[in-house]
């Protein structure tokens, strides 16, 4: 059945879906030519509702009515998450975190997935995901514990139904099918969202994934960041097909989206989290969108990719479009925006105060919570620990 | 009632079928365990008596089997997963080892996940190539997760629903060549700790220590060895992580020599842990060093040769007079 109306539906979205299996397959000038930085004719078509001008455009298939106050919230959740990327990556410069994964291009994508949510639908991040979290509640500076080196995750996912953090990349995609599968056990109508990259799309365990949330019909939305690279790799080398199309093949959904487009992203993130709810099973959403900083702190991209094709995507800022639209439509004026900066600027000024205090954990929490029902070993060693250390103390003493 | 006589298989079934019983949120999940009952029909009878719903054919797909089930037991679910060989469970190695280990301490405590993964290991049946392996070394590296071994009917029937109850992650291995050795089953028994080693045979001057399937083979050992006039003692280890340390040592204390027997290769595998560790703790108790018997450094053989690399009761025995010779 699902796979029926999806049948019913690609042909109108894919109309050029075949040429552009052709472009991908084909050894030829036209494969060459998709090295280059990409025009928007030779790619299959992407759900857009608001176009790189701030220009509202309509979508047969997917829509969003929002009002004023809810479109000034997306953009209020955009400012807060870049700033705050912004703020962590500077951290990571002045030495106080190891490491910072930014989202910097990425937070219409995040945001407009986000905000789609119901409060008990649960996620599943990779380790990029700071504008979801922000979406779901978790406070920031929660996310900076792993990357400043005093834990390994370091929240407890239920309360805010946001999972962990996931280095391994694509393992949460099981674990988001899992859960689906048990909420469909609850006989709930939540849905799980599951993030990942385009470059996790080649693992076996998001494919492991696809084939069981089909085969179980489980409530799940995968949501793609196509951000175009992994690290120094172009989409070109995890794939032959636009990454959307793959959801076909295993009997469900996949759909485009312009991932730089905050109002594009929340109706078709909408749209499959209803169709979860529904019992109609998973969706790919593929966002196609840019990672305009590096891959992490510790990544050089000019050692593989160009400034111009940085500059085409800068052109297609998702914040400046929302903004550009706000104005246009005079939903904003200058004092809300001068408001929004201020705000901004103080949650910088939170998590850098927070992420400095910080504290070291005591040395023997690494002994804690190895184990649920405790393990002999484990009580040695931390015993052993313990005496070590106490002999430290002893020494002083003397 | 309480009191039977049954096969491991059969044991282990049973367990299964209280557990699903017990606990609604119990469910069994693998390759062909529904209406096929599992390769060793382990499962048998399961579906038709639980539904699809408790007892789930799944795709064939074993780091997909792990990585759901954990997202099961994160929503609160105790899945119970079969993996169908033990040569299999590496491509499900990733989940178990970098996600369902690390998991609770990574959440600062605040999930469990307790899933139980059954893998039939061990060789002696005359399998072809990955049907025979023992990695259990493998996976007692790893801190997070929790690996034991029946070597009886009874703690095959008392030790798995023991491991569905734990808020650990359980690695639960089922000695395949046992599987249809009979034994008393009480039901109705309070079972021992999960984690406590067992002494099968007292002896007085030599320690014999097995798990798993080489219980067995060292109690034939000792009973040969008696009647030679030594008396053997036999420990079944039955939990390789955590170890009942303090069990060996009581038995190493009063027996003075320690021979650790098990299937893996010998190097870098669980005899080496405990012969380091029955050194230091036994240092001036011993009369001869740890001595181990075990596989070699060589991938499993073919079935004609399997009796060569397993440690049968000669290996065993010579083993002894070495010990005892020093
Ligand atoms: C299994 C695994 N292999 C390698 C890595 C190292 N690594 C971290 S991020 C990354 C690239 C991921 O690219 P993508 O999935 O597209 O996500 P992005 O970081 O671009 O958001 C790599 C190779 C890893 N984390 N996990």
């Amino acid at each position: 059945m699902t796979v029926d109306s999806t049948a019913a539906r690609q042909p109108r979205r894919g109309g050029t879906s075949s040429s552009g299996t052709k472009a991908a397959g084909g050894a030829t000038k036209r494969a060459a030519r998709a090295k280059k930085p990409r025009s928007s004719s030779s790619e299959p078509p992407l759900v857009q509702l608001l176009t790189p001008e701030g220009e509202r455009v309509q979508h047969p298939d997917y829509d969003v009515d929002l009002t004023p106050e809810e479109l000034r919230g997306l953009y209020r959740d955009m400012v807060m998450t870049r700033r705050f990327d912004g703020e962590a990556t500077a951290l990571q410069r002045q030495g106080e975190l190891g490491l910072w994964a930014s989202l910097l291009g990425q937070e219409a994508a995040q945001i407009g997935s986000g905000r789609a949510l119901r409060d008990d639908d649960y996620v599943f991040p990779t380790y990029r995901e700071h504008g979801v979290a922000w979406c779901r509640g978790v406070d920031p500076t929660n996310l900076l514990g792993m990357f400043r080196g005093v834990n390994n995750g370091g929240w407890d996912p239920n309360s805010n139904n946001f999972h962990l953090y996931t280095i391994v990349l694509g393992s949460q995609t099981l674990h988001a099918t899992g859960y689906a599968m048990g909420v469909t056990r609850d006989g709930a109508d939540s849905a799980v969202l599951a993030y990942f990259g385009d470059g996790a799309s080649s693992q076996g365990d998001v494919n492991e994934s696809f084939v069981f949330s089909a085969v179980y019909n489980a409530p799940v939305v995968f949501f793609c960041q196509n951000n175009q690279w992994a690290i120094s790799e172009p989409t070109e080398k995890q794939t032959r097909v636009p990454l959307y199309q793959r959801a076909q093949g295993f009997g469900f959904p996949g759909v485009r989206v312009d991932g730089n487009d905050v109002l594009a992203c929340l109706a078709v993130t909408r749209w499959a989290l209803e169709r979860a709810r529904r019992g109609e099973g998973p969706t790919l959403i593929e966002a196609f969108t840019y990672r305009m900083a590096a891959h992490t702190t510790s990544d050089d991209p000019t050692r593989y990719r160009h400034d111009e094709e940085r500059a085409a995507w800068e052109a297609k800022d998702p914040i400046l479009r929302l903004r550009r639209h706000l104005e246009a439509q005079g939903h904003a004026d200058a004092s809300w925006f001068e408001e929004l900066e201020v705000e901004s600027e103080a949650l910088g000024k939170h998590v850098r105060e927070v992420v400095r205090a910080m504290p070291v954990p005591e040395h023997m929490a690494m002994f804690d919570n190895v184990y649920a029902d405790g393990h002999a070993l484990v009580d040695e060693e931390r015993a052993q620990f313990a005496a070590y250390q106490a002999s430290f103390a002893n020494g002083e003493a003397e | 009632m309480a009191v039977q006589k049954l096969p491991l298989a059969k044991a282990l079934n049973e367990s299964l079928r209280k557990a699903l019983e017990n606990d609604p949120k119990v469910v069994v999940m693998g390759l062909d365990v529904g209406k096929l009952g599992g390769v060793f029909r382990i499962t048998d009878g399961l579906q038709k008596d639980f539904g699809e719903h408790r007892v789930v054919d799944t795709p064939l797909a074993e780091s997909g089997i792990v990585g759901t089930a954990i997202g099961l037991a994160l929503r609160g679910y105790r899945p119970v997963v079969e993996i169908q060989f033990d040569g299999f469970v590496f491509p499900a190695y990733d989940q178990i080892v970098t996600q369902l280990a690390k998991m609770r301490a990574r959440s600062l405590g605040t999930v469990k996940v307790p899933v139980v993964i059954r893998i039939p290991y061990g060789g002696g049946i005359g399998a072809v190539e990955h049907h025979s392996e023992s990695p259990e070394a493998l996976f007692a590296h790893v801190a997070g997760l929790k690996v034991v071994t029946p070597a009886t009917p009874s703690d095959g029937y008392w030790m798995l629903q023991q491991a569905i109850q734990s808020d650990d992650p359980v690695i639960f291995f089922e000695p395949k060549r046992r599987y249809w050795d009979k034994g008393e089953v009480d039901t109705e028994a309070i079972p021992g700790e999960l984690h406590k080693a067992r002494v099968a045979r007292e002896g007085t001057d030599l320690t014999l220590l097995a798990y798993g399937p080489m219980v067995k083979t060292c109690l034939e050992a000792a009973a040969a060895a008696a009647e030679e006039g030594k008396s053997v003692e036999v420990v079944d280890l039955r939990s390789i992580s955590p170890i009942d340390f303090d069990t060996i040592q009581a038995s190493v204390e009063k027996t003075r020599r320690l021979v650790v027997v098990h299937e893996a290769p010998v190097f870098f595998g669980s005899g080496a842990e405990i012969a380091a560790r029955i050194t230091e703790r036994c240092f001036y108790h011993l009369e001869a060093p740890v001595l181990r018997v075990g596989g070699y450094h060589a991938p499993y053989p073919p079935a004609r040769l399997e009796e060569e690399y397993l440690p049968g009761l000669d290996r065993v025995l010579d083993s002894v007079d070495r010990a005892l010779a020093y």
